[in-house]
């Protein structure tokens, strides 16, 4: 079976300095691609560079070195201005801070209606609103809803403004920067099952950043976990629950932590050790298992594999 | 006169064009020395400004209505600003929901923490930063020495936030109220930190205020557990009451959205309806429009606080000795068995 590659990163890398000498290698060589349709989960530890991957897949950053395609298109080569505004609409963000990305002083219409009007995607003000308020049926708000402002709603509600936003283009892929970490549990499974629905129905494509791991798996069907600027491990979510190979990710499914306050009382961690690791050699992205990845040296790819045999 | 913290029937308001918002519609609980009580509920049901008005830090047009804040007996909403400056950082801190509003955008993050140490613990800079760059440690930043001289932009969502933690935790508080404070931290470091807050309790004996919506963290960390709705709690029990006992069908509700370890493609649970508008707050019991199991009474009056048992009280009217004998959901009554057990495969030793 060959599906289509909506997005592929090859090599990318991004730094930021920090003072003279210093360089942050916030993302620092990952490489994975994500399919037409399907839900990309990114997870990892804090700082270890997913915002700034997602960030710099759509342009916010420029890559340090890499290259990322966007349908078999370079995303960072140079571009003109109609190319950029074409890119632009297809890839949206929904941001980490449902706070602070919404403008307070416009209306929910202009904030929805931002992207309608950059693209001219409206021929009038009738059409304009007619828009938007479809959109906001679509993510569960109603028509008086666009005239207020973002301080008049709750957190989740101003999620879903964000949500209508970045479908108010039409976009093919979303990237969600944690999209309900500051929501309660009854909205972010609202929030959830709006994001699938739309997935059903519009054939969409997501690279969803999160750190609830229980909801990750729900929502992904496949999962990366990065560490230190680097992608750790990659596999489909129920064999990368079923089968965790590298000592971060064991380390971070042990620390899941349940509603159960007795499980709570003696649940016991995996604590992870970064200096165990064999440095004979540079570690490298290696295919355990079909479509199982985890990076590691020569040595430490016979001892894993040894380990899942004996599983 | 052993508690350490008493709230007693708080009122929080807010002045709008629109009207008066009541956040808060009269809330009532005390705390220990050393004890952990975990403030859940729904987004907008009044968390956030209870906590604000304990550290009188209410924005804008928000105001204390009613009520006692009682630390160590003494009431702190009598308490002039200046008063309460000592107070703060020092006798209770907070660490707020959003780390970038409590964080100076234009300050170092080393000053911004050894700002406290010097005012509250009297500490030279050299102290001061000896200090703030073991907290930096502590809470599991990389490079502390490095990252003092960095402003908050140059930090990730998490990192923020453990910042925020470390100036909380600097002063050693007999209070500590923190606002969703691991949210934007993922599951190995969220750990770390709340053992940090575990291990600093026991050793200064203090009690903390957890706000959060990750109920894996609240039957990690709490004693005890009061469930928000409508600016009102409504239910009120150990942390054993409320997961394996619940009474109220929200809190019922808010067990049914998590998905399981197991959750497969079926819609996840959430529960029907909106928040209530807080300027017109319903007649009744608040959370009746939403309820499935409402009866026809939650629409005239109010419930009472029932007691379920010493530890344990719902404000709902399924608890009054005439209603019909209603049971939880089933799935909510699989997961009140103990929710690790809901068709965990391997990996849990
Ligand atoms: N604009 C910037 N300037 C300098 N350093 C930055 C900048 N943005 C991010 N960094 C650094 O890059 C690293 C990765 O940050 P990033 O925000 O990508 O992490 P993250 O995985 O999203 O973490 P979190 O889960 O906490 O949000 C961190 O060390 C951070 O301090
Ligand atoms: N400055 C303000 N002006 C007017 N209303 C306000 C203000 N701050 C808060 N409110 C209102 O007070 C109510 C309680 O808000 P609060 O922030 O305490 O909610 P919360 O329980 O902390 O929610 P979340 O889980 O989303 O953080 C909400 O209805 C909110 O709209
Ligand atoms: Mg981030
Ligand atoms: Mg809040």
């Amino acid at each position: 079976m060959t599906r289509e590659k909506v997005l592929e990163v090859k090599d990318l890398k991004k730094h930021f300095s920090a003072g003279k000498d210093k360089v942050i290698k916030a993302v620092d060589g990952i490489t994975f691609d994500i399919y037409k349709g399907e839900t990309f989960g990114l997870v990892g530890e804090s700082g270890s560079g997913k915002s700034t991957a997602g960030r710099t897949i759509i342009r916010l950053y420029d890559a340090t070195s890499g290259e990322v395609k966007f349908n078999g298109e370079d995303v960072h080569g140079r571009k003109s201005r109609d190319q950029l505004r074409k890119f632009n609409r297809k890839m949206q963000m929904i941001f980490q801070d449902p706070h602070s990305s919404l403008n307070p002083r416009m209306t929910v219409l202009d904030i929805i209606a931002e992207g309608i009007d950059v693209h001219k995607l409206a021929k009038n003000d009738a059409e304009r609103k007619k828009r938007v308020e479809e959109l906001l049926e679509v993510v569960g708000l109603n028509k008086e809803h666009a005239t207020r402002f973002p301080h008049e709603f709750s957190g989740g509600q101003r999620q879903r403004i964000g949500i209508a936003r970045a479908l108010a283009v039409e976009p093919e892929f979303i990237i969600a920067d944690e999209p309900i970490s500051a929501l309660d549990v009854s909205i972010q499974a609202q929030v959830v099952n709006l994001l699938k629905r739309l997935q059903r129905d519009r054939g969409l494509t997501y690279l969803f950043i999160a750190h609830d791991l229980s909801m990750v798996k729900y929502i992904s069907d496949r999962i990366g976990v990065m560490y230190m600027g680097h992608l750790v491990e990659l596999a489909d979510s129920d064999e990368l629950y079923e089968n965790p190979v590298h000592p971060y990710t064991k380390s971070l499914l042990s620390a899941i932590p349940l509603p159960d306050p007795r499980y709570e009382r003696e649940r016991v961690r995996i604590a992870y050790d970064p200096t165990a690791h064999d440095t004979s050699e540079e570690p490298e992205f290696r295919e355990i298992r079909p479509n199982h990845w985890v990076r590691c040296t020569s040595k430490e790819f016979e001892q894993y594999k040894k380990e899942l045999e004996k599983k | 006169m052993s508690k350490l913290l008493e709230v007693k029937d708080l009122k929080v308001s807010f002045d709008t064009y629109n009207g008066e918002v009541q956040a808060v519609r009269g809330v009532s609980f005390d705390l220990d020395k050393g004890e952990t009580l975990a403030i859940v509920g729904e987004s907008g049901s009044g968390k956030s400004v209870t906590s604000m008005a304990l550290m009188k830090l209410l924005a804008g047009q928000g105001f204390i209505k009613e009520g006692q804040v009682l630390l160590e007996g003494v009431d702190l909403v009598k308490k002039s600003e200046k008063e309460m400056q000592k107070i703060r950082g020092k006798d209770i801190s907070m660490v707020f929901q959003d780390p970038m509003t409590s964080l100076n955008p234009t300050m170092k993050i080393g000053n911004q923490i050894m700002e406290g140490l010097i005012k509250h613990q009297n500490m030279n800079r050299e102290n001061a930063k000896k200090r703030a760059i073991e907290l930096l440690n502590q809470v599991g930043i990389p490079q502390p020495e490095v990252r003092m001289n960095q402003y908050p932009h140059q930090f990730s969502g998490g990192m923020r936030q453990r910042v925020v933690i470390a100036i909380a935790l600097a002063c050693n508080p007999k209070v500590l109220i923190a606002d969703e404070p691991t949210t934007a931290l993922d599951v190995t470091i969220q750990a770390q930190i709340l053992e940090l807050m575990k291990e600093i309790q026991k050793e200064v004996d203090s009690a903390i205020i957890f706000i959060t919506h990750d109920l894996g963290v609240v039957a990690n960390v709490a004693d005890k557990v009061a469930v928000m709705y409508a600016g009102k709690i409504i239910e009120m029990g150990t942390v054993d009451d409320i997961f394996y006992n619940p009474k109220h069908p929200y809190t019922w509700g808010l067990l049914g959205s998590m998905p399981t370890p197991d959750s497969t493609d079926e819609e996840l649970y959430a529960i029907p309806g909106t928040p209530p508008n807080m300027l017109k707050p319903p007649v009744g019991d608040a959370f009746a429009p939403r309820n499935e199991f409402a009866l026809e009474i939650d629409t005239v009056m109010e419930p009472p606080m029932f007691k379920v048992s010493d530890t344990h009280y719902a404000a709902t009217w399924l608890l009054h000795p005439d209603a019909p004998n209603i049971e939880p959901p089933e799935t909510v009554k699989q997961r009140m068995q103990g929710f690790a057990n809901t068709g965990r495969k391997d990996g849990d030793k």
